[in-house]
């Protein structure tokens, strides 16, 4: 193999250079990697160090989901070493670039980190495995049929001889690559499909500084950042003649829409900007409140000629020949990611023309097309160093405005490198929030109750057009704002699904399993035709699902789990939701009481979950339980409300997030029935909210039509005031 | 100069005496592992020990922590992993982590004053907020810690 010096490299050495220390703590994947004499790189993915260490590459970013321990699973799994000798690191966003997209897609959301790499990253693993076992045989001067492998070490029986990989390495990175190979059955997996230990995580728990906001480097400054209160605001004026003279301040950085104060410590830099008079020009939308915003969806719902996501049959007839025409409105509130680690970006231009970006991204290629941007520099002029996220669920994907901020204020200070982090406020005041929608259904009902047409509306902001405009469908449908009503699995033979983009002036974004209020207003809904129809909702569900759907699969299977029918202890109520997403299958079944105040408390979560496989069970599990408590909060309190053209809530103080306390039990079913990959990240959090409002009609007869739950008078139990309009 | 006792070394910084610990932490003596989250002291994630007890670092005032013996998670254990630490593996309790170092340390004065603590116990103290949603691997390990 030709010796190239790759640019990952030359950062190594040049950081060395720079100050030792700094790189222990900045890179303590890679210094974890290097540590030990050169490894060999037998293909893109896999590295071997003649100590038998193997250190897979993962294109994919680590937020907490298990992506970094899964992927390295299935690359293992197929090469065949020992796991115990495994560690993992970031492919270089860079490199990728450089080398022809060798690692395929860095972006992770949408829960797809496994499902869509999952192949070429298991072929990677056998294509190496075939080179190991080749060279093995090459040096014995045997055919390779006659080899075995076995955790790293190739076997010849006939002979007794063994060879380990680290002895083969080299020999094998120059063989060329297998055209073809076979993977494993994943019924026989050793290491897939097993819940081992994640990698990252004896670094969390020790406090290393693997996150973007722990990134330290030589002479690094740090800032603190003030964006226009109003989305879309621009900056006029600022009077910096008292921050200026602040201790440890060391530059005021104006832009078009942010003003940053930098000094020697955050906060330094933060108090610093709290001293500013900042003048915005708040722009259009000085005067946009939560009554705009639902005037804006309103008027996108009586709008005529909107595009159409779904049409099957002929709803209006349908609607027109209906026994019973049901109709009702649901609505939900824009929300933001809050991730506990704050948008963060460290920046550092280089006196030899290089830009390094050190980030907590859900997609590193994003990041340097960003830095790009802002810098003015070629690609590959840019690395970017992807650190653990401290949260992610789809607020550092899309939306890269922390690194083109962190690419501008470090542009003032060349040859310095400075660390943007974002106050918790400026956080929860700039997101990219969960649309705000409204979504008016009308079912029409035959004389037993079967739901024969189904009428939906729905007007929401668009996240494609936004943050992805190329990905918008021609016909202006986002899929994610019709998510659920376009590809509802029940056989409803006529089906009309209408889409009024809304999009107003907050920017919105994808939050964990984007357009999953549509599963709350959909499964919602079916639950008061069922009640109206007098039937069980499992029941009503189950008659509308076919024989081999994979919901019904998951409907049944959290039915019985959760002992759906038998008695519950008094004040207890069921309530149960299915919905399918991300290519995987959920059905919810949620236990609820709601005390003699009206609070609802969520007792246990059953949920089942069909991916078609289980590369690590144990986080998948864990994924479940944090879509329950993600979800509970957005149910139970959390909002993002508009004043004066800007978002109301600041901090923690005015945007709850969940205790301890207020955990349910989760129950778990991977019911995996092979054949198909589906994802893990977002599902569960699809029928969680429809299950715990049925739950909460069980309880009171109040039907829940909107969230969060704070805003409803749970203490009346009006079963027959709050029915869905009948005509 | 201001004198610190931190992880069992006498640390000097020149900062403001109002400057919250947590800063000084990590941004002047090169200490990452606590972490920001609100800086209100609403999640816990800045949660170290003065003289043992849990305290939100991101609201004491540097100047307060001075005489007192401040413990971080990078000090929580001179030899190998604290007991919680390794309980925090054994039950993969992490998500992303970022709250993890505070919660840990919430956890470790939680079992100094209940060895054997309730529900209602770990309701009440370990407070911590975390985005993630480990709640019920963070019990599940403490209940397991209490036992051995
Ligand atoms: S940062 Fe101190 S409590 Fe949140
Ligand atoms: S593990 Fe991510 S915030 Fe707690």
């Amino acid at each position: 193999m030709t010796l190239t010096v790759s640019r990952r490299e030359f950062l190594k050495v040049s950081t060395l250079l720079g100050g030792g220390l700094a790189l222990e703590f900045s890179f303590p994947m890679l210094s974890r990697a290097a540590a030990g004499g050169p490894g060999t790189e037998v293909n893109a993915w896999i590295v071997i160090h003649p100590d038998e260490r193997v250190v897979i590459r993962i294109a994919r970013s680590e937020m907490g989901q298990g992506t970094f321990t899964a992927l390295a699973q299935l690359v293992a799994e197929e090469l065949d070493c020992d796991w115990s000798r495994v560690s993992a690191e970031f492919a270089s966003p860079n490199e990728n670039f450089r080398r022809n997209h060798v690692w395929g897609a860095m972006s992770t959301g949408g829960s797809r980190g496994v499902r869509t790499s999952q192949d070429y990253v298991r072929k990677a693993g056998a294509s190496a495995r075939q080179m190991l076992v080749t060279a093995a045989a090459e040096q014995w001067g045997v055919p390779v049929a006659e080899c075995t492998v076995d955790r790293g070490v190739i076997t010849h029986a006939a002979s007794g001889r063994k060879l380990r990989y680290g002895q083969v390495a080299t020999a094998a990175a120059r063989i060329a690559p297998p055209k073809e190979v076979t993977l494993r059955d994943p019924k026989d997996w050793k290491i897939a499909g097993k819940p081992l230990h994640r990698l990252d995580i004896p670094d969390k728990v020790m406090g290393k500084p693997v996150f973007g906001v722990d990134v330290s480097l030589p002479g690094m400054l740090h800032a603190s950042i003030a964006q226009c209160p109003v989305f879309g605001g621009k900056l006029v004026s600022v009077d910096a003649s008292a921050a200026g003279k602040m201790r440890g301040v060391k530059r005021i950085v104006r832009e078009d829409n942010f003003v940053a104060v930098v000094a020697d410590s955050w906060w330094r830099a933060d108090e610093a900007l709290k001293k500013l008079v900042i003048q915005w020009d708040a722009g259009s939308y000085a005067h946009a409140s939560n009554d705009t915003v639902t005037a804006m969806l309103q008027e996108g719902l009586a709008a005529s000629d909107l595009p159409q996501a779904r049409m099957m049959g002929d709803t209006a007839t349908a609607l027109k020949g209906a026994a019973k025409v049901v109709e009702a409105e649901y609505h939900a509130p824009y929300i933001n990611h809050a991730t506990l680690e704050p948008q963060t970006c460290t920046a550092w231009f280089k006196p030899e023309g290089f830009l390094d970006i050190w980030t907590s991204t859900q997609d590193g290629e994003a990041s340097m097309i960003a830095a790009a941007a802002a810098s003015g520099l070629p690609l590959e002029k840019i690395e970017v160093h992807k650190m653990m996220l401290g949260g992610g669920f789809g607020r550092r994907g899309g939306p890269q405005d922390f690194v083109t901020q962190g690419v501008l204020i470090a542009k003032a200070l060349p040859g310095v490198p400075v660390k943007l982090m974002w106050s918790r406020s400026e956080d929860m005041r700039h997101g990219f929030y969960r649309p705000a929608s409204i979504v008016r259904m009308k079912a029409g009902l035959d004389a037993q109750g079967h739901l024969v047409a189904l009428h939906t509306k729905v007007a929401c902001p668009s996240i494609l057009k936004i943050l992805r405009p190329a990905a918008l469908p021609k016909n202006g449908v986002d899929p994610t704002a019709v998510r659920s009503f376009y590809d509802m699995p029940y056989a409803v033979p006529n089906q009309q699904v209408d889409y009024a983009m809304r999009n107003g002036h907050v920017p919105v974004g994808f939050w964990r399993a984007p357009g999953q209020q549509n599963a709350f207003y959909r499964e919602c809904f079916i639950d008061e035709l069922a009640a109206m129809a007098g039937q069980d909702p499992v029941a009503y569900r189950q008659s509308m699902l076919k024989e081999d759907d994979k919901n019904r699969l998951v409907l049944e299977a959290v039915a019985r789990a959760a002992g759906w029918g038998t008695p519950l202890p008094s004040g207890m109520y069921r309530g149960v939701a299915v919905a399918d997403g991300f290519d995987s299958f959920t059905a919810t079944v949620a236990e609820v009481s709601v005390n003699a105040k009206g609070e609802p408390r969520v007792h246990r979560v059953v949920v089942a979950i069909d991916s078609g496989y289980v590369v690590n069970p144990d986080t998948c599990r864990a994924q479940a339980e944090s879509n329950v408590i993600f979800g509970l909060g957005s149910i139970l309190y959390q909002e993002n409300n508009l004043k004066d053209g800007s978002i109301v809530e600041s901090n923690f103080h005015d945007f709850r997030l969940p205790q301890i306390s207020e955990m349910p039990q989760v129950e778990t079913l991977l019911v995996p029935t092979g054949g198909f990959w589906g994802g893990h990240g977002e599902p569960a959090i699809l029928a969680l909210a429809p299950a715990v409002c049925n739950a909460i009609y069980q309880a009171t007869g109040t039907r829940v039509r909107s969230l969060p739950l704070k805003h409803h008078d749970l203490l009346r139990h009006s079963s027959l005031g709050n029915e869905a309009g009948v005509t | 100069m201001l004198e610190l006792n931190v992880n069992g070394r006498i640390m000097r910084v020149d900062v403001e005496p109002e400057m919250p610990l947590l800063w000084v932490l990590r941004d002047h003596l090169g200490l990452p592992g606590t972490k920001y989250g609100c800086g209100i002291s609403a999640c816990g994630a800045c949660t170290v020990h003065l003289d043992g007890e849990a305290v939100r670092s991101c609201s004491v005032p540097v100047s307060t922590a001075q005489g007192k013996k401040v413990t971080t998670i990078e000090g929580l254990s001179k030899h190998g992993l604290h007991a919680v630490q390794k309980a925090w593996i054994e039950h993969e309790v992490p998500q992303c982590g970022y709250c993890q170092t505070g919660m840990i340390m919430a956890t470790v004065a939680l079992l100094e004053k209940h060895p054997q603590p309730t529900d209602a116990q770990i309701d009440e103290i370990v407070t911590n907020l975390c985005r993630c949603g480990t709640y019920a691997r963070v019990r599940k390990a403490i209940h397991a810690l209490a036992k051995s």
